[in-house]
């Protein structure tokens, strides 16, 4: 009897659990299905190689195309980098300085572990403010008090630190299991904490952190509120040859056609969708061959 | 063909420098000749050996716990010197202060004396980088670098620290893995990973990796503790040749094998050096009541 129940009960929660994953995901296929089907007849080359126009059937989806791969590879290369930077600060430099009984050694110590933790937490919170607060933000800093205008590199910088926090903490997991036992054996071998961090901390954290990076970054590739705020135009008329040039990017251009009455825009909107999902995927199938290909050389 | 790094006359030569001037003579209190014949704990007609590390009033811990309550003893150029004590004792925190891998350990301090090289390792002229490629160190697991062939561990610390040149490679390989006795078996597979070795290669590895560096001391904290018997004997044989060219210090569990591959045994309990003496002596006759109860097997 007993058994039975405990057996009924597994089937009850397999099922639930089944479902949980076929509701969501049936859903996103239903979307991607019904957008595919409205959008599917437009996607041809004068699509994807056409500006903006007042006619639907002469508009195209090119200036949104580049801004949105330039952006991305903008955010990618500013976040990145200095989102690791922060994660390996704050795992292998931060509190571990100088063993000295000094005053001077102590408050150094005091003090770096104060300034630690207040990055933490900080860092903790970033990571859970809305992304319209970083296109005010943004607007502020990049593109008024820095001078850059309206520009690709405004709302690159803004893209970037708007997934900065999360670079930060996927980057600071993956540094943690680097087994400690390999930052021994190189301090042993008279390495400094910076020979440690760069040829054996991070090698061996580089698929992790890519891993964290690459989520970050293709959410920010959709993200519209931020570039909005920022002042990224909604109708462009070229395609932007140079980082201070104004831009637009897919979701704008996506959300432009969306607001318009007419039917016929709204079949571009469709095809826009595919467009920037096509984009989207295609940016992380890369992401992920590199990681794997990373790991493999690794291993 | 001889490949050994340290020629004969090398060797001679260096224990030469430490006979003569090895020590700044105004420093604080004693001259270091006088520090050799002081009589620490235990014995005093031993003949006067050059000393190498000179340890003197050694306090260390990990935050508010003190692990090392003032350590004294000298540690002699090109001997083995075992070090032996219960679990807990500090043995490890004791070989890691030598050379300064123990503040690497977040909330870890460490004040006293540790002469080596004419400086106390401890003052603010002492870089601790520079000190460990001076003082190496073997860890109780084989810890070989998972990334990288058996060439290039064995050059891993000239390359991690951008002081290899290219011409010399080939030999830094050849001399230190034949110095860790691991060549033969190794000599054909270079480029394999360091990992695909068994544990006992490994440990090898891990010591030539350790010898390419050209340290004057060797550092070995449980050398053989994760190996079987034969791994573990191949492993003493090698301590008993570095001798030569080295000075070693070994952390053991293992009495017999301070007994079998040790010059001098330091016995270690809670945090203190109870006595350091010949390791035949102290296996025989040892001057300490407890240091007789745990070899006799009555605690630890
Ligand atoms: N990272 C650490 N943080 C806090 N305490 C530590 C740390 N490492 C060691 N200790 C403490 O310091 C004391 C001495 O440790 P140590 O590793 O030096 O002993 P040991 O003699 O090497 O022991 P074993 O024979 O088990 O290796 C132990 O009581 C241990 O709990
Ligand atoms: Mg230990």
């Amino acid at each position: 009897m007993q058994e039975k129940r405990s057996t009924w009960r597994e089937t009850l929660f397999r099922n639930a659990c089944l479902v949980a994953v076929v509701i969501p995901l049936g859903l996103l296929a239903l979307l991607i299905g019904d957008v595919v089907a409205d959008g599917i007849g437009r996607l041809n080359g004068q699509f994807l190689s056409s500006y903006p126009s007042r006619f639907a059937s002469r508009a195209g989806i090119l200036p949104g195309l580049v801004g949105s791969i330039m952006l991305v590879v903008l955010t990618a290369s500013l976040a990145i980098p200095i989102g690791v930077g922060a994660a390996l600060y704050l795992e292998e430099y931060a509190g571990q300085e100088t063993v000295g009984d000094s005053l001077a050694a102590r408050a150094a110590r005091v003090w770096d572990r104060y300034f630690a933790t207040v990055i933490e937490i900080n860092v903790a919170n970033l990571a859970g403010v809305p992304s319209v607060i970083y296109g005010l933000l943004g607007l502020q800093i990049f593109v008024r008090v820095v001078g850059m205008g309206r520009s690709l590199l405004a709302g690159g910088a803004t893209l970037a630190l708007l997934v900065l926090p999360v670079v930060i903490i996927a980057s600071r997991e993956a540094i943690r299991t680097v087994p400690r036992h390999l930052r021994e054996a190189a301090y042993g071998l008279g390495a400094t904490r910076w020979q440690v961090s760069r040829r054996i901390v991070l090698p061996s954290a580089a698929p992790g952190i890519l891993t964290g990076a690459i989520l970050a970054i293709s959410r920010a590739i959709g993200e519209t509120a931020p570039i909005i705020v920022i002042g990224a135009l909604t109708y462009v008329t070229f395609v932007p040859n140079n980082l201070s040039s104004e831009f637009t990017a897919l979701p704008i251009q996506i959300f432009n056609w969306v607001s318009r009455p007419q039917e016929e825009f709204a079949v571009n909107a469709a095809a826009g969708i595919i467009v920037l999902l096509v984009t989207v995927f295609s940016l992380n199938l890369i992401a992920v061959l590199l990681r794997n290909r990373l790991e493999r050389r690794l291993r | 063909m001889n490949m050994n790094l340290n020629t004969p006359t090398e060797t001679e030569q260096r224990m030469d420098v430490y006979a003569s001037s090895g020590y700044p003579e105004s420093d604080d209190h004693l001259d270091a000749r006088d520090r050799m014949r002081t009589p620490l704990t235990g014995d005093t007609d031993e003949e006067p050996r050059p000393t190498e590390i000179s340890v003197r009033g050694l306090r260390a811990g990990y935050g508010t716990k003190e692990v090392l309550k003032g350590v004294s003893m000298d540690i002699h150029a090109n001997e083995v010197t075992a070090i032996i004590g219960p679990s807990g004792c500090g043995k490890s925190t004791f070989i890691r202060c030598i050379n300064r891998m123990h503040e690497l350990v977040p909330s870890a301090y460490a004040k006293g004396d540790v002469q080596f090289a004419g400086n106390n390792v401890y003052s603010s002229s002492v870089d601790p980088v520079l000190l460990r490629r001076k003082i190496g160190m073997v860890f109780q697991k084989p810890n070989p670098f998972p990334t990288m062939s058996i060439r290039q561990n064995v050059l891993a610390g000239l390359t991690l620290t951008g002081r290899l040149s290219g011409s010399e490679a080939n030999t830094i390989v050849e001399s230190s893995l034949k110095e860790a006795a691991l060549w033969d078996e190794v000599k054909d597979k270079l480029d394999e990973p360091g990992m695909s070795l068994s544990g006992g290669q490994q440990q090898r590895l891990c010591i030539a990796r350790t010898i390419a560096v050209k340290p004057d001391v060797i550092l070995m904290d449980e050398p053989c503790s994760a190996l079987d018997p034969v791994a573990t004997a191949r492993i003493e044989d090698l301590i008993a040749k570095l001798r030569a060219d080295y000075t070693v210090v070994i952390v053991t569990h293992n009495m017999q094998q301070a007994a079998r591959c040790s010059d001098r045994t330091a016995f270690f309990l809670m945090g203190e050096l109870v006595e350091i003496t010949n390791t035949d002596r102290i296996f025989t006759a040892p001057k300490d009541t407890r240091t007789e109860d745990y070899i006799t097997g009555k605690f630890g």
